[in-house]
């Protein structure tokens, strides 16, 4: 049997690595892929305590389709913006986005 | 007799219309209306007189009334206090009025051959106007304040008179000062009557004696004050100042205001409150002998050094003007009888010497327009060229100097006896002055009819009569000069109001007219002749205390020293700076701390998302340990 | 519809106007309008003021109106007037009026100007007008935005600076301001911002009048140029352009004078008493100081500008005396610095508007060259050092008599050190005239210049005037005032 905090000490690891992920990388992709680590950690959360503190509700499971779906849904809207900013720009540096900055 | 009140009017009516019209007038026009409304004026104010004096005439106690026909609130004050104007008529008053409207009319007629030409005639005789009008309300005033409203009247008029040539340097700045000196001693003057009105519970003359009595030393201490203002006004030492200076305004107003008239304003102002201060403030109204004193021996003295001729006039009325304040303060009590002789001998002298220095005035001002300078040295030998002038000129240093049967000798008669009957020395002392004074006025009647002639600048442009609008009123003053002194004028004022009658004091007179003879005599000796080896030698014996007396002793510097080195450079000079860089410093240090600390903190506003979610996380972590910590 | 309405919603209304305008006569004519419709209904009110006063009204405000406008704080947008209100209103207007036509030369962007000078004129005329804290507080502040722009972008010099100084410095008073508007409510029991109510509650305990008092007074004070807290006026009324000048020293400086008495001495009446000794000292500083350094400045605007905070100064000290003849005195000087210091800036704009510079040792030999401001700026000139027949004396008599009635060393001391300013302000003045008017024309440029046209004619002589109307005849106004003033200071006295 797997205990539950395995489970967690891998969502943190991700959700960690997401938050470095999202803070260090200059690359909008590599952003949104941070982003999406963060938010798959948190589903593997719902999942889990959903699993392990209250085996009779299904709450959880729901909230982390929703998730996936909302995710899904907000990764198609950064990537066409991402894609945006490139035929733009040519590029998809942080830093070079100034444009709306003042 | 409510017709007075066309006495203040009509100046003020004709100051309007040539003030605001002037400009659309002719010259002549304009002079025409100035000169026909004094005319009414004085009219108005013989009137009075004759009304005042013989129709009404005395109460049933023996005394002038005093009338009051005009009176109302003007500015009220507090429940009590209050400023009114009105118009006060009583035997000082009256004789005031008379003084003003003749010496006023004489010189409107005058100036018409004076000022022909000049540009800005009808100014002129719109500030004429002002000024008649203004010194008119001075003297009829019912109350301290009103006397101070019009005080501060006459000032302006006399500001805008002295620098009516406004392009010339010496006369802005001679106007500035006798503005800014008066203006300080006027200070004394409002203090005085805050204290006054504050203790008397009233501005008027007559105030309930007993709050006087329960005020104490405050009563002296406002009076004192008050006479501060006066002697700024009437020129006594150390205030003397802008006078000489005034000098520079056109040579009928000097006689107008600077001799006959408003200079004499302070002996009217202590004239006025003199039953306050015989009763409540002697030692203040000896204070002012001993100041009126010394400013007549100071001002005989420098008078006898000075080289132009309407400085040695001006020196004269500042001395002139010293003797009737010492006439006034040598008075012990209210009686003529006893010991309150000199403030009839003062309001005497008053009259006499307001005609017969506005009669120098106007001959000096006949010269000056004869040849174009005021200095003795263009001068000389006139006697042939204006006999007129040289006739008048010769009545009127006559008077002054004391002989009798000339107005002077009864005036100045007067005084000697008062001052004698104080103290044997302020009797000496005033008589010795009285000698000066003949003699500096001769030195002046030599120096320009006889003595030294400038042949070449007279063969240049020979000097001629003055035209008849300036001779008139010369023969006019000078006739008048001649009988002014057998007016029994101790019938009409004396101080208690009963009726004196003027006895001359043998020994005094025979002194004082020795005196006068020998100051005569002296100047004749040493003026009279083409060379002149003894004036000469005297200024190079005494060469140290010719220079300062020419320089009037230095005061002037004394004053430009404080005003400028002392006021201007160390005083509002550092305020300015303290103001620009202390107080406003700190204002703009504020600005540039709040500037600093706002570019400290807009560090943190990079726009950089990624920094900030590192704010956030650290912030979430604090929080979250927090949390922790407290549960 | 009460009367006092239409003061502030008629300069709306010129606004509305001036928004549709399309050319400078038009807008010209809304300002004439206007402006003489405001001055006309100024004069009405006089009148009716007094005719009612006559029949025997004697409440303390008149022509009272009150509206519920935001009631969990009381808020009430409530009206009413008194002597001095109403003598404020009659200023406000004369000074709109004659400003209307000194700008009438003003060139660019003449309806943005005028818009914000109506903004202006909402605020001052709905702060003379407002007996409720709050909205009273609301005027206050919708006078002093308009004047950021009217400076910072119509002004000259450094114009930038002065309008954000001055700004700046008035926005920190009125943040003074505030705190002791909301102190004095919820002390009072946070029952009404009206300020009759709370003169009647008199129920603010000692110890918060303490703190509340020095806030409010300061607060306004800053504006009525109180030493240490003037400086925004030199730096602003020399960059200001004429007309701004002339509402800004003329107006809006009254509104800190009239907002200590009405609001920090009437509602805090025993904090009064007890700290007036602080900022009589302050006061008369300002006295003195003011009229020190006008001696030694060099620019026209700033030695009127340090003239100013003389006179306001003047007008502090003696509402600091707590009686109703100095009282009465501060008010008549509010008005007669309010229309004489108008009457100099109006010149003073002229003059520059001709010769470019405001530097007296560039100017001389004026009076030949246009002699009838020449002419003004003397009688400006004399009525500012207080000549009997002008405004100044009046007011300044009646504040020095009051000022004296206080029998102690500490009133009589400094009463006398402010009756030296009427020395040193001759000095300034005639310095002056002498420099700039009198001698001869150096500048050969200045030869060639003209006088007055007839829209500054017109505007100077209906100051000069207001002026001398005033001079001669001061006992109407004075009765007018002493009306009012009773009530504040009964107030004070209980």
């Amino acid at each position: 049997m797997i205990h539950m905090e395995y489970y967690l000490i891998v969502s943190t690891i991700m959700m960690f690595a997401g938050i470095y992920g999202f803070v260090t990388r200059r690359n909008l992709l590599a952003i949104l892929i941070s982003v999406e680590l963060i938010l798959n950690s948190v589903d593997i959360n719902f999942v889990v305590f959903n699993r392990f503190l209250f085996p009779g509700e299904l709450e959880g499971f729901f909230f982390a389709l929703f998730a996936i779906g909302v995710s899904a849904a907000e990764t198609a809207v950064a990537i066409a913006i991402i894609i945006n900013i490139y035929r733009n720009l040519r590029n998809i540096q942080v830093r070079n986005l100034r444009e709306m900055k003042w | 007799m409510e017709y007075t009140i066309l006495i203040l009017l009509l100046p003020f009516v004709s100051f309007l219309v040539l003030g605001l019209a002037g400009m659309k007038l002719r010259p002549v026009a304009a002079g025409v209306i100035g000169t026909a409304v004094v005319a009414v004026v004085a009219a108005v104010s013989y009137c009075t007189a004759f009304e005042y004096f013989f129709v009404a005439g005395r109460d049933a106690a023996g005394l002038y009334p005093t009338l009051i026909p005009w009176n109302g609130v003007w500015l009220p004050i507090s429940a009590t206090l209050h400023i009114d104007l009105g118009i006060l008529l009583d035997p000082i008053s009256v004789m005031m009025l008379v003084v003003i409207s003749t010496v006023s009319l004489m010189v409107h007629i005058y100036s018409f051959g004076y000022m022909k030409g000049e540009r800005g005639f009808q100014r002129y005789y719109a500030f004429l106007s002002l000024f008649t009008m203004s010194m008119m309300g001075l003297v009829v005033a019912t109350n301290i304040f009103q006397m101070y409203l019009f005080w501060e009247l006459v000032g302006v008029s006399s500001y805008l008179l002295i620098g009516f040539y406004y392009t010339k340097k010496e006369a802005i700045a001679a106007s500035k000062k006798a503005f800014i000196v008066t203006r300080f001693a006027d200070l004394g003057f409002l203090v005085g009557i805050l204290f006054y009105g504050y203790y008397a519970g009233t501005f008027s003359f007559t105030p309930d004696a007993k709050l006087l009595v329960a005020a104490g030393g405050m009563i002296p201490l406002a009076l004192g004050l008050m006479f501060i203002g006066g002697a700024g006004k009437s020129a006594m030492f150390p205030l003397h100042i802008w006078l000489p200076d005034a000098m520079e305004g056109p040579t009928p107003v000097s006689a107008l205001i600077h001799a006959a008239t408003m200079v004499v304003a302070g002996v009217y102002l202590v004239a006025r409150m003199f039953p306050l201060f015989v009763g409540y403030a002697p030692e203040v109204l000896h204070g002012t002998a001993y100041i009126g004193a010394f400013t007549a021996l100071y001002a005989a003295v420098v008078a006898c050094v000075q080289s132009d001729i309407k400085r040695v006039l001006a020196f004269s009325t500042i001395s002139q003007i010293g003797f009737m304040i010492v006439s006034l303060g040598v008075c012990t009590s209210t009686d003529p009888h006893a010991g309150g002789l000199g403030y009839m001998a003062s309001m005497f002298h008053l009259f006499t010497h307001a005609l017969f220095k506005a009669l120098l005035f106007l001959g000096a001002g006949a010269i000056i327009h004869a040849v174009h300078s005021n200095e003795m040295s263009a001068m000389g030998g006139l006697r042939r060229y204006m006999p007129l002038t040289h006739a008048t000129f010769l009545v009127a240093c006559l008077a002054i100097a004391g002989i009798w049967p000339l107005s002077g000798f009864f005036s100045k008669d007067e005084i000697l006896t008062a001052c004698f009957a104080f103290s044997p020395v302020m009797g000496w002392v005033m008589t010795a002055i009285a000698g000066l004074t003949a003699f500096y006025m001769f030195r002046l009647y030599y120096n320009i009819f006889w003595g030294r002639e400038n042949r070449e600048l007279h063969a240049a442009h020979t000097p001629h009569e003055a035209p008849w609008t300036m001779t008139l009123p010369l023969l006019i003053l000078a006739a008048a000069t001649l009988v002014a002194g057998w007016i029994p004028f101790g019938r009409g004022i004396s101080s208690n109001g009963e009726a004196y009658t003027i006895h001359i004091d043998g020994s005094v007179a025979a002194v004082s007219l020795c005196v006068a003879v020998a100051g005569i005599a002296l100047a004749t000796w040493m003026y009279a002749r083409e060379k002149q080896p003894v004036a000469d030698r005297l200024a190079e014996t005494f060469s140290g205390l010719h220079r300062a007396a020419y320089h009037r002793f230095y005061i002037d510097e004394v004053y430009q020293f404080i005003t400028h080195r002392v006021i201007f450079a160390c005083i509002s000079t550092p305020i300015a700076w303290f103001d620009r860089h202390v107080v406003d410093g700190v204002m703009n240090l504020l600005a540039t701390a709040t500037h600093g600390a706002a570019y400290a903190v807009r560090e943190m506003q990079s726009g950089s998302v990624q920094r900030y979610c590192i704010w956030m996380l650290c912030g979430a972590l604090g929080l979250t340990i927090l949390v922790l910590i407290i549960c | 519809m009460n009367i006092l309405f239409l003061f502030p919603l008629i300069p709306l209304l010129m606004m509305l106007g001036l928004w549709v305008s399309r050319s400078t006569r038009q807008i010209h004519a809304v300002m004439v309008a206007g402006s003489s419709l405001l001055l006309l209904l100024a004069v009405v009110l006089v009148f009716r003021f007094l005719a009612l006063r006559e029949a025997g009204e004697t409440a303390a405000m008149l022509f009272t109106a009150s509206h519920m406008w935001y009631a969990p704080l009381n808020i009430h947008f409530a009206v009413g007037v008194d002597g001095i209100s109403v003598a404020m209103l009659l200023l406000s207007a004369i000074i709109v009026f004659t400003g209307t036509f000194a700008s009438w030369q003003l060139k660019n962007d003449v309806k943005e100007y005028f818009l914000w000078f109506c903004l202006l004129s909402v605020g001052v005329f709905g702060f003379f007008i407002s007996v409720d804290l709050f909205t009273m507080f609301l005027f206050y502040e919708v006078a002093l935005i308009p004047m950021y722009l009217l400076i910072g972008v119509w002004g000259s010099g450094r114009k930038e600076y002065s309008a954000m100084k001055l700004t700046l410095m008035l926005m920190g008073g009125s943040a003074f301001l505030l705190i002791g508007i909301l102190g004095i409510y919820f002390g009072a029991g946070a029952r009404t911002m009206n300020i009759l109510e709370i003169a009647v509650l008199h129920n603010i305990p000692l110890a918060e009048q303490r703190i509340w008092f020095p806030l409010v007074f300061i607060g306004f004070g800053v504006l009525g140029a109180l030493f240490p807290f003037h400086t925004w006026s030199p730096d602003g009324h020399a960059s200001a352009p004429t007309a701004v000048s002339m509402l800004h020293a003329g107006v809006l400086m009254k509104l800190g004078g009239y907002g200590c008495f009405r609001v920090a001495m009437f509602l805090l009446p025993d904090a009064a008493h007890e700290l007036s000794w602080i900022f009589i000292v302050l006061t008369t500083i300002s006295v003195v100081y003011g009229a020190l350094s006008a001696c030694v400045q060099t620019d026209l605007k700033y030695i009127n500008a340090y003239s100013s905070v003389s006179h306001c100064g003047l007008v502090l000290f003696a509402l600091l005396m707590m009686n109703e003849t100095a009282a009465t005195g501060a008010v008549l000087q509010m008005l007669s610095h309010g229309l004489m210091t108008a009457l100099f800036f109006a010149l003073i704009g002229m003059i520059y508007g001709r010769t470019h510079t405001r530097d007296i040792r560039q100017l001389s030999g004026l009076m030949k060259i246009m002699p009838f401001l020449a002419v003004g700026y003397v009688i400006a000139g004399l009525a500012n050092l207080g000549l009997p027949g002008l405004s100044g004396f009046v007011a300044e008599m009646t504040i020095f008599n009051g000022a004296f009635m206080h029998a102690d060393t500490f009133h009589r001391v400094v009463t006398i050190i402010a009756c030296t300013s009427i020395v040193i302000t001759a000095v300034y003045i005639l310095r002056v005239v002498g420099r700039i008017l009198y001698g001869t024309c150096t500048n050969p440029e200045h030869l060639k210049l003209s006088d007055a046209s007839w829209d500054e004619r017109f505007s100077v002589i209906c100051l000069i005037v207001a002026v001398a109307g005033m001079g001669l005849a001061p006992l109407w106004v004075s009765d007018l005032v002493r009306g009012g003033v009773g009530t504040v200071i009964t107030q004070l006295m209980n």
